[in-house]
């Protein structure tokens, strides 16, 4: 059976008297791709900064990579990757700058951060932009070099948030490649995404309004579940009669 | 005459190291609804900045309606509206306190310009001694449109109004775009979503500061050169890995349910071969049907050719 490195049961964050992620319970295997959908202020981020270990629960329980979210948070932040479209390097270091630095903070060892830099900028193919600052690089290299980054250190898990906003058709698909490897390898893949063709490159997908995971199924069972030729119609359907999207941030 | 006229429009930034906007040419008639598809770095903002008057290019000239950017910079400000793709309001003003500065600096009220915004305005309304910094993100840019909106204009420039923003919402915001472009205003949208596209009547595909196509996308569809197939089969991680190395392809890539895919030489033969094939390598439920290509299709089929001809 495979293993179980996502594991939450009634998970619930409340801000005041603001319920901004209201008992949600799902597992997510190792090396799976999942996606976590859901609409503007649905309680993604907030349930994101739980599993992360960045944010304490209110109530409920999850494990994550082994470690529980109350008591083994370090234990979380060293088993995990996260990227997002806003912060991911540093654009004012080099590229080897940035590999060298969050190598450090990985814990790698200067051999390991020596051989994972020269493994990591031969297989982006980034050997003449290796010494330029990252701040010069276009977005789409950039993404890609992050989400590297990211899984420097072999996690269990990496979350990414809202990975490819903004980049071209093309990288958007190449940056996709660089996850099925990363699943193929054995990280489980925890993704955001605002386009729903890249629902269909998960393995599965939760759908989360208003705080509730409304859905949470293969793409081809959530089309069908729900009678929609694609996941737009999925997303909208569940999405549209949210409560909260006029109201909440 | 065009409301819009762009002409070999250029911006460079560090000295000329880094070009944003390439020679850019395209005009937009009264009326239309024009739309710049491209990622981030395609040098949409750079184009906004520059017609709004913001930033002056390096070369090239631009009127709109027949107001030169550099000269008539003053009245151009006047006439334009602009909703930037950082939200720009003040975060510690209300909702109504927004509204009324962005009215009163433009000499008018809201009472006098209310008909161009209510149907868009009463959806925050209930909201309105809300400041503006603790809006959700679809109403913070339902507010920034009615501030851009508050003085009328006759060309409205929204540059990536649905980042960021959920399907449910994006829809919602096209829908308000019909109805104000049905009011005679002239809008250029930017947008990186390539399925918005079909949104709009006349489009311009960029890609690193140059235009690659411009035409409606129905034409620029139609142009599609190759006929296209969709191909899905159980494993689709795999299959994708192997089609990469058909030789009868002419391209393949990942596409939401399927993988879309062109023939170098398409025909009978060529497609009963590559169906043949997969079957006999193990591969479950293996579909491959024609599909009419998208503008997202377009876009990659010109991106690729750029690229091999540099």
């Amino acid at each position: 059976m495979q293993e179980i490195v996502i594991k939450t049961e009634q998970l619930t964050k409340r801000f005041g008297d603001f319920t901004a992620v209201d008992g949600i319970s799902f597992s997510v295997g190792a090396g799976e791709i999942f996606g976590f959908l859901g609409a503007n202020g649905a309680g993604k981020t907030t349930a994101m900064r739980m599993l992360c270990g960045l944010s304490a629960p209110s109530s409920g329980a999850a494990t994550i990579a082994g470690f529980d979210i109350y008591t083994g948070t370090e234990g979380i932040k060293r088993n995990i990757g996260y990227m997002s479209q806003k912060f991911s390097l540093y654009e004012d270091l080099t590229v080897l700058e940035n590999i060298r630095l969050f190598g450090g903070i990985y814990g790698l060892r200067d051999r390991q951060i020596k051989d994972k830099s020269e493994e990591l900028i031969g297989s982006l193919g980034m050997g003449r932009e290796a010494k330029k600052l990252v701040g010069s690089l276009p977005l789409g290299w950039k993404q890609k070099l992050a989400f590297s980054v990211a899984i420097l250190h072999t996690p269990r898990i990496v979350f990414l948030d809202e990975p490819t906003g903004g980049v071209d058709p093309v990288t958007r698909r190449q940056f996709w490649d660089l996850i099925y490897a990363a699943a193929a390898s054995g990280i489980t893949i925890f993704v955001t995404t605002h386009y729903m063709d890249e629902a269909e490159y998960c393995g599965r997908v939760s759908m989360m309004v208003d705080g509730v995971i409304k859905a949470l199924d293969t793409p081809s069972q959530l089309k069908q579940q729900f009678a929609a030729g694609s996941m737009d119609e999925v997303f909208f359907e569940l999405a549209r009669n949210s409560k909260r999207k006029a109201d909440q941030a | 005459m065009a409301d819009l006229l762009i002409q070999q429009l250029r911006k460079t930034y560090n000295k000329g190291a880094t070009i944003a906007v390439d020679d850019v040419s395209f005009s937009v008639e009264q009326g239309a609804l024009f739309g710049l598809i491209g990622p981030d770095g395609a040098g949409k903002t750079s184009i906004f900045r520059m017609l709004t008057t913001l930033l002056l290019p390096d070369s090239g000239t631009a009127s709109v309606r027949g107001m030169d950017i550099v000269h008539d910079y003053k009245a151009i400000r006047k006439e334009v509206g602009y909703m930037p793709g950082k939200f720009s309001l003040y975060q510690d003003l209300t909702v109504e306190e927004n509204l009324n500065f962005f009215a009163t600096v433009f000499n008018t009220s809201v009472a006098e310009n209310y008909s161009l915004i209510k149907d868009i305005y009463v959806q925050i309304e209930p909201f309105k001694t809300r400041k503006a910094g603790k809006l959700s993100g679809g109403m913070k840019q339902k507010l920034a449109l009615c501030c851009a909106l508050i003085h009328r204009p006759t060309v409205l420039f929204l540059d990536e109004p649905t980042t960021g923003v959920d399907t449910v919402s994006r829809k919602e915001f096209w829908a308000m775009l019909q109805q104000l472009k049905a009011q005679g205003i002239t809008i250029l949208v930017s947008t990186p979503y390539m399925d918005e596209a079909t949104l709009c009547e006349r489009i311009a595909l960029m890609q690193s500061g140059r235009i690659m196509a411009i035409d409606t996308p129905e034409r620029l569809v139609s142009a599609y050169p190759d006929r296209m197939y969709a191909i899905k089969a159980k494993d689709m991680s795999a299959l994708l890995q192997e089609l990469r190395h058909c030789g009868s392809l002419a391209s393949c890539y990942a596409f939401g349910e399927y993988h879309h895919i062109t023939f170098n030489n398409d025909n009978e033969v060529s497609r009963t071969a590559l169906v043949q094939y997969f079957t006999e390598q193990g591969y479950k439920d293996l579909e491959l049907k024609e599909i009419a290509p998208g503008i997202e299709d377009c876009f990659i089929r010109l991106m690729n050719y750029a690229g091999n001809s540099h």
